[in-house]
């Protein structure tokens, strides 16, 4: 298939970007998206120009190191990751809009790759036990409700590739981080710092520049392991449990 | 504690929800009064008075009413200074737009800043209007709101600002109750259809509720 790509140049974090026009021929339907970007990149350095920059390292969907807004959705039309996108996704002939993550909290580096430290920096904050851990325990030592391993299992899901912020209008990273606190906050393992976990994240959350969330739902829609809109119900009412129980 | 609660993200949204829950707990009383109306001047007018007198003996003249006005006025501030400083942060979190661009949100959702605004300023006319009487168009007469309230609706301009805000109400409600459930802790996967169909009965309920006063004035039911 031959396709039209307009991809975002930006050569560092202070430059101006601007959407470059590209056309691809001989792409197959069986690519990968970022496969195709490998093709494109192949052709820029045989022309002797600057290969478009795009972050990616599993290619197997489990990393969450690929992003790209792909004709104005998070890791393109389907429920999947970039590097799990298919080319059998578009037709021969379309134009398609390659963007980076677009957030405050997230600056763009070059090109295509944004600095997602952030979420480590949230991650920091709250989203570890303290329980000294060290080869892996007995599985049956800690019994734990199927309901709640299963909730557990939901949010530990999120492979942290920010599609959520990307999608949301306000650049809220309140999916993320309500992932990561109901992963934990509902185990035994994860008890002692429930309190603390929560209020610390969403303060990081918070400092990080991220906005608000305004309940729109485009973060739920766009993330490739269909974390549920109701994760972030869920935080919100174990930080206002959290507000009550602990005093600072 | 307090401070902490307020300057997060988290704590404002909760105040938001709470005074909005509060304030569509009012409109739900509020249009239960106002449905007296259908009955006549006696029977509306007395409903004025008993307003003043509401709580009494326990209470001095006034002071239930008095003591819904502060805990209105304080809901309908704290409502939106959150959701201005809450917009602002948004707005800064998310300076770039995307290149392509999809309308996905459904409209109520993405009305919810506009539409407050109106409702802002409706408050603010609402009551020069029909409860000071500054902006009044007839000769506003204290104690007598059945004929203020004919008066009012006798303009088109009283009834196209009151239709308009009306309908950003529908929609503000519409949005927000379901919001407010989430952002309380309330919501999950088996109540969500259960939340959106109160949220949706609230909004026509009110809506059509308040528009049926206008409506009656102009239909000559109530004169
Ligand atoms: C009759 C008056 C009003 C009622 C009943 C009402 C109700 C609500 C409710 C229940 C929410 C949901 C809160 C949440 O998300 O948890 C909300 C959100 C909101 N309200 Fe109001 N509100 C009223 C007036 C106003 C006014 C006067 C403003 C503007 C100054 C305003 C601006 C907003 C904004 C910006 C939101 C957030 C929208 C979002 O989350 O997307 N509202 N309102
Ligand atoms: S490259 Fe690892 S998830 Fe896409």
């Amino acid at each position: 298939m031959k396709l039209t790509l307009r991809v975002w140049r930006q050569k560092n974090p202070d430059a101006p970007g601007a959407m470059a026009t590209y056309e691809l021929d001989g792409v197959s339907q069986d690519m990968s998206f970022l496969e195709m970007l490998d093709v494109l990149n192949e052709e820029l350095i045989v022309k002797g120009d600057e290969p478009v920059a795009f972050d990616h390292d599993c290619r197997e969907g489990i990393c969450g190191a690929c992003s790209l807004v792909i004709n104005g959705d998070a890791h393109g039309p389907e429920r999947t990751t970039t590097c799990q996108l298919h080319m059998r996704s578009f037709q021969d002939g379309d134009t398609i809009d390659i963007e980076p993550w677009r957030a405050s909290a997230f600056p763009v580096i070059k090109d295509l790759v944004v600095d997602r430290s952030a979420f480590d920096r949230v991650i920091q904050a709250g989203g570890y036990i303290t329980a000294p851990t060290g080869a892996a325990p007995e599985a049956h030592a800690t019994p734990v409700p199927k309901a709640d391993a299963d909730f557990a299992f939901e949010h530990a899901e999120c492979i942290g590739c920010g599609a959520c912020v990307a999608a949301c209008p306000n650049g809220a990273a309140m999916l993320f981080t309500s992932a990561k606190v109901n992963h934990l906050n509902v185990l035994p393992q994860g008890s002692p710092e429930r309190e603390t976990r929560v209020l610390d994240m969403v303060a990081q959350m918070d400092a990080e520049g991220f906005g608000g969330c305004t309940l729109t739902g485009e973060c739920a829609t766009a993330c490739p392991k269909g974390i549920p809109l109701f994760s972030i119900t869920a935080m919100n009412k174990e930080w206002l449990r959290a507000t009550r129980k602990v005093k600072r | 504690m307090a401070l902490n609660f307020w300057q997060s993200t988290l704590g404002k949204k909760i105040v938001m929800g709470a005074t909005g829950l509060i304030m569509i707990g009012y409109l739900c009383a509020h249009l239960l009064g106002n449905m007296k109306i259908f009955f006549g001047p006696g029977e509306f007018n007395a409903y004025g008075h008993w307003l003043r007198v509401m709580g009494a003996p326990v209470l001095h003249h006034e002071w239930g009413l008095w003591i819904a006005r502060i805990v209105l006025l304080a809901a309908v501030v704290l409502h939106a200074v959150s959701a201005y400083q809450l917009s602002r942060r948004d707005i800064k979190a998310r300076p770039q737009k995307y290149v392509h661009t999809k309308p996905r949100m459904s409209y109520a959702t993405r009305t919810m800043r506009w539409g407050g605004v109106i409702l802002g300023l409706f408050i603010v006319w609402h009551v020069l209007d029909l409860t000071t009487g500054t902006t009044h168009s007839g000769g506003f007469q204290e104690g007598h709101p059945y004929q203020n309230v004919v008066d009012t609706f006798s303009t088109w301009y009283g009834n196209v600002i009151y239709i308009v805000a009306m309908l950003a109400m529908g929609m503000h409600v519409r949005h927000g109750f379901w919001s407010a459930a989430q952002t309380l802790g309330a919501g999950n996967h088996t109540r969500d259809r259960a939340l959106k169909a109160i949220a949706n009965a609230l909004a026509i309920v009110l809506t059509a509720g308040f528009i049926s006063i206008p409506v009656g004035v102009m239909t000559g039911v109530v004169s």
